[in-house]
């Protein structure tokens, strides 16, 4: 089992700690979850992400190589741009869902789901070959913390040398005493930064931002933030035996780039998908959750209650047919049927 | 939340659920999750009761809690037929957690076999099964 740098804050603060894809890591504190939540919805919370991994791609054919593997186009990333893609096999299932950083004209960092990162880059590696390329494992070399809330920014700035870097961008930063890589992205669905820097300096800035007015929160709420939001989440929305089409990631894709896997995705695209993702909200009480079917076709992907709208929430694949905004399903909850509709997506709206 | 606590008063059932009997009525039995079970858990988001007249069978689970991420089979520690339940848990169930012996409650039931409760722990056998 791994640990991040700031395990003994997690435990030091009565976290509850769990094994999350090998890293033990903090799923609430004491406050509880639904407060974690609000704290990110009303204010600024604080996330430790040093689970997740980072694959960095460097060299003259640091471009082509990532246009090969990523589904979007990697040649519209500015230096300083950050990009949403999949990384998909030839048959255009989803190995992982990502965000890449280009950090200079030849040098990308990648960031990768905790329960991928391995399999993500032996993929990466698998298909370099060809490439004037080099690819650093830098997972060792990155803490990473999450703050997010409409006071992430004003928080942030308040300790930044220099202004911070915009949405879907990214720089280096002096934050207190170190130094940053600061990226204008998060998985809350409400505005904030991402944070990666030396496991060493993690600790002080984790204590610095606390200090500043960000709440510690846990992967229970990054969860619930999440559905709210209507983000994927591989394990649960994303899989190898779907693709992005289905999935609702087409806007990610850019078949015309050529990356492995576009072929089937294109085809895909052009004969409509027979299931999709969809959102849904429970009418009523009751709790979906991952694997529960839908009457009349379709699954479950993700469930939980949602702590802003107190009912039930999820995404599931449905039948085509099926995925009107209102349509009505029913969903088996443990052999109990529960009334549901399509919603609308987000379900939550980032504060203003 | 609740501070960890094993009340005297009360019989326990290894998969940390408990039961209290009032002498006044000995052929009933409220019936609870323990501070352990509650905080294994985390914070509950949501609790079903089931129906009065339900018959529950002991080491058999008669219900279900909810974390966001979760739910926990809930294990009769005794058998009967539920006579009362909480239902103020179905509005709201923190209780579970700030209150486990208390406003946590979940189900009364009316004892089938009384003499089951000698299978019970007690607090000092139940803490210490905890390790």
């Amino acid at each position: 089992m791994r640990r991040t740098p700031l395990y003994d804050r997690h435990v030091a603060a009565g976290a509850k700690i769990v094994d999350f894809a090998g890293w033990e890591m903090p799923v609430q504190y004491p406050d509880g979850v639904r407060a974690e939540h609000m704290a990110v919805r009303e204010r600024c919370g604080i996330f430790d992400v040093s689970h997740m991994g980072e694959i960095e791609t460097v060299g003259p054919q640091a471009e082509a190589l990532l246009q090969r593997l990523l589904s979007n186009d990697v040649s519209k990333i500015a230096i300083g741009g950050a990009q949403y893609s999949v990384l998909c096999d030839e048959k255009g299932g989803v190995i992982d869902d990502l965000f890449t950083y280009r950090l200079e004209r030849e040098r990308y960092l990648t960031v990768t789901n905790a329960s991928n990162h391995e399999r993500d880059l032996a993929w990466f590696r698998a298909h370099a070959g060809d490439f004037d390329v080099e690819l650093h494992d830098r997972i060792d070399d990155y803490a990473m913390l999450a703050v997010q809330g409409p006071l992430a920014r004003e928080i942030v700035q308040a300790i930044s040398d220099a202004p911070l870097p915009a949405r879907m961008t990214a720089a280096t930063r002096r934050l207190g005493g170190a130094d940053v890589l600061v990226c204008g992205t998060g998985y809350t669905g409400e505005d904030g930064v991402e944070l990666l820097l030396a496991p060493a300096d993690a600790p002080g800035l984790w204590d610095e931002l606390c200090h500043c007015g960000a709440s510690p929160a846990g992967l229970a709420a990054r969860d619930t933030l999440r559905l709210e939001a209507c983000f994927h989440l591989y394990g649960n929305d994303l899989s190898l035996d779907r693709n992005p089409i289905e999935a609702g990631l087409g806007w990610c894709c850019c078949e015309d780039t050529g990356f492995i896997g576009s072929e089937a995705i294109r085809e895909a695209r052009s004969v409509g998908a027979p299931e999709k993702l969809i959102a849904f909200e429970i009418d009523g009480p009751g709790i979906a959750r991952q694997g529960n079917p839908i009457v009349g076709g379709g699954v479950v992907t993700s469930g939980t209650l949602s702590p802003c709208l107190d009912v039930g929430i999820g995404m599931a694949y449905v039948p085509a047919g099926r995925i009107a905004v209102g349509t009505p399903l029913q969903i088996d909850v443990r052999g109990r049927l529960r009334e549901a509709k399509v919603h609308t997506r987000p379900f939550v709206e980032k504060k203003a | 939340m609740a501070e960890v606590s094993y009340p005297d008063d009360l019989l326990y059932h290894p998969e940390h659920d408990w039961a209290r009997i009032d002498p006044s009525e000995p052929d009933l039995a409220v019936l609870g999750i323990t501070w352990f079970a509650q905080d294994a858990l985390g914070e509950v988001v949501f609790f079903e009761p089931p129906t009065p007249g339900t018959r529950l069978v002991k080491d058999q689970p008669y219900a279900e809690v909810e974390s966001v991420k979760a739910v926990s089979d809930v294990v009769a520690p005794l058998s009967g037929e539920i006579v009362e339940v909480n239902d103020a848990l179905a509005d709201g169930p923190h209780a579970i957690n700030e209150d486990p012996y208390g406003e946590g409650w979940l189900v009364k039931v009316r004892m089938s076999d009384p003499a089951e409760c000698e299978a019970l722990l007690d607090a000092d056998a139940y803490g210490a099964s905890l390790g």
